[in-house]
């Protein structure tokens, strides 16, 4: 999701500033406004969910595009001029708004109650829409035959796959559970050992990391990822799956995905608190919900549904490059958002000056 | 006495004492004048005066506490820090908790949670249940608090709070240079290690401003003395050569030279090719790529004044000293630099000054252990939004300049600075 994020930081100028922006030139009785991340993604969920929604469920979706940072739904609710009934967000700021009150609770009986989601992607106030990965990813023309890293374990091996790593700059998110991985714990046990034996476990990242600390060259946002790939800076890196997916498919780059250890994160759904047309926010959601709806966005982006059942409507040739196809399930860990909440400030001050050191 | 008076003054034309008159004419004048220079005295005391003011006044305020729960911190203030805090105040703790806004309250545990990680939650959680706390009898109060989480047994949180009781501290400018305040004793001791980096960004800074300063003056003392002592039309052309890079932008020289530097670079390739080396070289993402990168953007603000300076000495005291018995870098020592010395300070000055606030250059062409101390302030300004402690390390670099100044001042003299 962050990869859109930086999309749309570029796109600012763009029209997608302009506001908001009419999708449907027939007018449906009922009109409510989608806040989301604006680029290649907002146009996505367009094709998907806002244009078919006139027509299959007679309403109006108007868009609008928004920073992702709590303030910006603060002010709404607190002067009860609302510009949003529905926001895209990522999973740490829908929990975040949740227990600062700014988001509403769902109506789960609508939605048809939280089992049909996949793990992790719901709360009380939210609801997953995307699920999107951290991978890494190799250079095909650098590793070649047998010889190829398949595993986290072979992205920490300095000693078989020499040469420099990519890692993420900004947070210790995500780089602390690979460093576990590629230590030998298996992947459905990495936050059980985090919530557990916390120190020890983080100890344990941090000196793991220490060991490729020399060889990393650190990206900060999703597009430098794979420019360090084809440029050579290094011969494998961490990224966002929809970052390496554009660079294959649409640059034509021989990039190779590694699933092994993948760990899968949301976008979802929420509605502002006190919100008055609350009804048909919940109406939208659910709508975007069905799997029949929900499956054709993948069409357009390589982000996952978040239902079971979505996941199976999938053309297999569109499936396999989403995080969530079978075949890239089956090492894979869900992040623990609600742990990650509570430790980002005090990992991300020890990460910085680990780092600086 | 009236009539005596009227004609000791002297009159206008229309009858108004001259003396009225001018002074009203200058009076006009005056305002004139003022209205001229009033867009840019507003623009500086409003655009830059209080705006640094405002931001550096942050570094010395705790406000959350105070702002979301004004009993407790008022209550909090008045313990002595000894054991536990009077059942009192815990009471009213708990009787804020349940009534907080959400959004203070947020703050006020993101405050709390510096001081001890695990905070956020703990203060979550017991926030959830302070309804039922404030019901208890006041006996009974601390082990409601223990029920809710064991931590409360520890007497360091209770502390914590008082630690952010008032509304001024010296939290976050002791944090700038990784001290803090012990719960217990309120003397000023150490971070832990895990923590501190400040101080060593600080001496990182001005090692890096120091090195940059160094060799600008190196590269650019015969650079300079070349362009003065060439004729106009050839020295006219190398002074081009000079400020082409002065009119490019930051940014574009900076990734030029990520460009060259890397290691599939223009540089590494050449290398390789003649075979002066067989590795591609780590010319960049480290600190070599940040000196190599900002002398080169600095060059100009070196070569320039001394340039100028230069231009001004007379040739023939060279000669005269040469006519005397002077060997060429004695008369050189001896009689031209001495006269160099206001270029050479001022571009000195000028390149460390600008050195230490450099961000956009080691952020893209420097290694994670390069960074200077303007990163940590954007880092602690935009994504931690820890205002407080980048509002702190800005004073800090703030102060250093200031004292650079000093120094320079006192030394050299500001009047002998010669920029053009």
């Amino acid at each position: 999701m962050k990869g859109i994020l930086s999309i749309s930081a570029a796109a600012l100028s763009g029209v997608a500033l302009i506001g908001l922006t009419s999708v449907s030139p027939a007018q449906a009785e009922d009109t409510i406004t989608a806040a989301s991340w604006g680029g290649a993604y907002s146009a996505s969920q367009r094709e998907a969910y806002y244009k078919p929604a006139a027509k299959e469920i007679d309403m109006t979706v108007l868009e609008d595009e928004w920073g992702g940072t709590l303030s910006e739904i603060r002010v709404q609710v607190d002067t009860g001029d609302y510009k949003w009934t529905v926001i895209d967000a990522e999973t740490g700021t829908g929990l975040a708004a949740c227990d600062e009150g700014l988001i509403a609770e769902l109506d789960w009986d609508m939605l048809g109650g939280t089992d049909r989601f996949l793990p992790g992607s719901t709360s009380d106030c939210t609801v997953g829409t995307i699920a999107w990965a951290t991978i890494f990813a190799y250079d095909g023309d650098h590793f070649t035959g047998d010889n190829v890293p398949m595993t986290l374990a072979d992205f920490y091996d300095l000693e078989k796959f020499p040469g420099k790593r990519g890692l993420y700059a900004n947070s210790p998110v995500v780089n602390i559970e690979f460093a576990l991985m590629a230590d030998g714990v298996p992947a459905d046990e990495v936050f059980t050992y985090l919530r557990e034996n916390e120190d020890e476990a983080l100890d344990r990242a941090f000196a793991k990391m220490d060991t490729i600390k020399d060889e990393v060259v650190w990206w900060d946002s999703g597009a430098m990822a794979p420019q360090l790939l084809s440029d050579g800076e290094v011969v494998m890196t961490t990224a966002w799956n929809g970052r390496i997916y554009n660079a294959i498919v649409n640059e034509g780059q021989n990039f190779v995905i590694v699933w092994d250890g993948q760990i899968i994160d949301y976008d979802v759904w929420m509605i502002p608190m006190g919100h008055p047309d609350y009804d048909l926010g919940m109406k939208f959601i659910e709508y975007a919900s069905r799997p029949e709806v929900m499956a054709r966005q993948s069409q357009y982006i390589s982000y996952g549904p978040t239902t079971y059942a979505a996941s199976e409507l999938i053309n297999p040739d569109i499936l396999q490059h989403l995080p969530t196809a079978p075949a890239n399930l089956t090492n894979a860990v869900w992040s623990d958002t609600i742990w990650w909440a509570d430790h980002t400030e005090e990992l991300g001050e020890r990460f910085q000056v680990w780092r600086s050191q | 006495m009236a009539s005596t008076a009227e004609t000791d003054v002297m009159m206008a034309a229309d009858g108004v004492p001259l003396k009225i008159k001018l002074r009203r004419a200058e009076r006009m004048r005056k305002i004139w004048a003022l209205g001229l220079i009033a867009p840019l005295f507003i623009f500086i005391v409003g655009g830059f005066i209080v705006p640094i003011i405002s931001l550096m006044t942050l570094s010395v305020e705790d406000p959350e506490l105070n702002e979301a729960l004004p009993r407790t911190a008022e209550i909090f203030s008045q313990w002595d820090g000894e054991g536990y805090p009077s059942e009192e105040a815990m009471l009213v703790f708990a009787e804020e908790l349940s009534t907080a806004d959400r959004g203070e309250f947020g703050r006020v545990s993101k405050r709390l949670n510096y001081d001890i990680s695990g905070f956020k939650s703990m203060l979550k959680a017991t926030a959830r249940a302070s309804d039922e706390l404030t019901l208890l009898p006041a006996d009974q109060i601390l082990q409601g608090f223990i029920d809710i989480d064991d931590d409360w047994e520890d007497q360091a949180y209770w502390r914590a709070i008082k630690g952010a009781s008032s509304a001024y501290s010296d939290y976050y400018m002791l944090w700038a240079v990784d001290l803090k305040r012990d719960g217990e004793t309120g003397e000023i001791i150490s971070v832990d290690e895990g923590r501190a980096v400040y101080v060593e960004v600080l001496i990182r800074t001005i090692e890096i401003s120091f090195a940059v300063t160094i060799l600008c003056f190196l590269m650019g003392l015969p650079i300079a003395y070349l362009l003065a002592t060439l004729p106009t039309a050839k020295s006219n052309l190398l002074l081009i050569l000079v400020l082409l890079p002065f009119w490019t932008s930051l940014l574009v020289r900076t990734t030029s030279w990520l460009v060259l530097l890397q290691n599939e670079g223009l540089v590494n390739d050449l290398g390789i090719w003649i075979g002066l080396w067989n590795e591609p070289l780590e010319l960049v993402r480290n600190r070599l790529g940040v000196y190599i990168a900002m002398t080169h953007i600095l060059l100009p603000f070196m070569v320039l004044p001394m340039f100028s300076v230069m231009k001004s000495i007379n040739p023939w005291h060279m000669r005269a000293a040469a006519s005397l018995g002077a060997p060429g870098w004695k008369a050189f020592l001896k009689v031209y630099m001495p006269q160099c010395m206001p270029g050479v300070g001022a571009g000195t000055l000028l390149v460390f000054i600008l050195s230490l606030g450099y961000y956009i250059t080691p952020a893209l062409v420097g290694g994670p252990d390069d960074q200077m101390i303007s990163y940590w302030i954007v880092q602690n300004m935009g994504r931690n939004a820890n205002w407080g402690l980048g509002a702190a390390l800005s004073l800090i670099l703030l102060v250093l300049t200031m004292v650079m100044f000093f120094i320079y001042n006192r030394f050299v003299g500001i009047d002998n600075l010669k920029v053009n």
